[in-house]
């Protein structure tokens, strides 16, 4: 392995090792992730997904039901992005249309 | 275009898998609902059986599961089942997208969301399936100049 590449790589370990050492404990209460309210006293969405996306969609797993009901726009969106990727392969590949 | 392999293990082990690998991906969209999983991955999980195909049996015996053709209209085929799903919930009185209003199919409040969810997913999965295939064949079928 040449010299350059190796000393760049090495910098980005350790300085996403050490970045790692502020992030909160996983399931901390305390961290500012998990608070209910935010700074101007307004719900925080990621408290509302938790306590009631259960509820909303008769749904045990929180995640499909953000992407799925909360975002469907959004997941939408992504589609749109796949389909245009797919198109831009035909349409650049293809040499008989 | 892809030649078929020679070797007959290949063969074999290819073809016997191919319907556990997309059975899989079924129950991973179904399944959304109660663990990981969903319509992208389902949708990949697909993708790879028959990618798997097109790699092992070549291109035009593969060509009997999954058409080269086939691509691009099934993919906006999945996302047309998205998308209608959403004028559904306009037309029964809601926003875009706000399951609630499938109640008129005759759901419950909860259940509307649940099998809304569901429908989406399944559109999902047909799309992220059809796209990734095209792809792959739009890319190997330049290859031999096709």
């Amino acid at each position: 392995m040449k010299k350059t590449p190796l000393i760049i790589l090495t910098f980005f370990a350790v300085a996403l090792i050490y970045s790692t050492s502020w992030l909160p404990n996983l399931g901390d209460p305390q961290s500012l992730h998990h608070r209910e309210h935010s700074p101007i006293g307004s719900q925080v969405a990621a408290d509302y997904y938790i306590k009631f996306a259960g509820q909303d969609a008769a749904s045990p797993n929180i995640v499909t039901v953000i992407l799925a009901d909360y975002r469907a726009f959004d997941t939408l969106g992504e589609i749109i992005v796949i389909l245009t990727a797919g198109i831009v392969c035909f349409v650049i590949l293809r040499k008989n249309l | 275009m892809i030649t078929s392999s020679n070797n007959p293990i290949l063969i074999i082990a290819s073809r016997f898998l191919t319907p556990f690998i997309q059975l899989f991906a079924l129950y991973v969209i179904v399944h959304g609902h109660y663990g990981p999983g969903g319509g992208f991955q389902g949708g990949g999980i697909l993708a790879a059986s028959i990618i798997l195909l097109r790699l092992s049996l070549g291109t035009e015996k593969s060509e009997k599961v999954f058409r080269r053709t086939w691509g691009i209209p099934l993919g906006f085929f999945g996302a047309l089942v998205f998308f209608s799903i959403g004028l559904l919930t306009m037309l029964f009185g809601g926003n875009f997208l706000e399951f609630d209003e499938l109640g008129l199919l005759g759901f419950n409040k909860v259940g509307s969301h649940f099998y809304g969810i569901l429908l989406i997913e399944i559109g999902v999965g047909i799309a992220v399936m059809s796209t990734i295939v095209s792809i792959f064949d739009n890319l190997s079928g330049e290859l031999d100049g096709d």
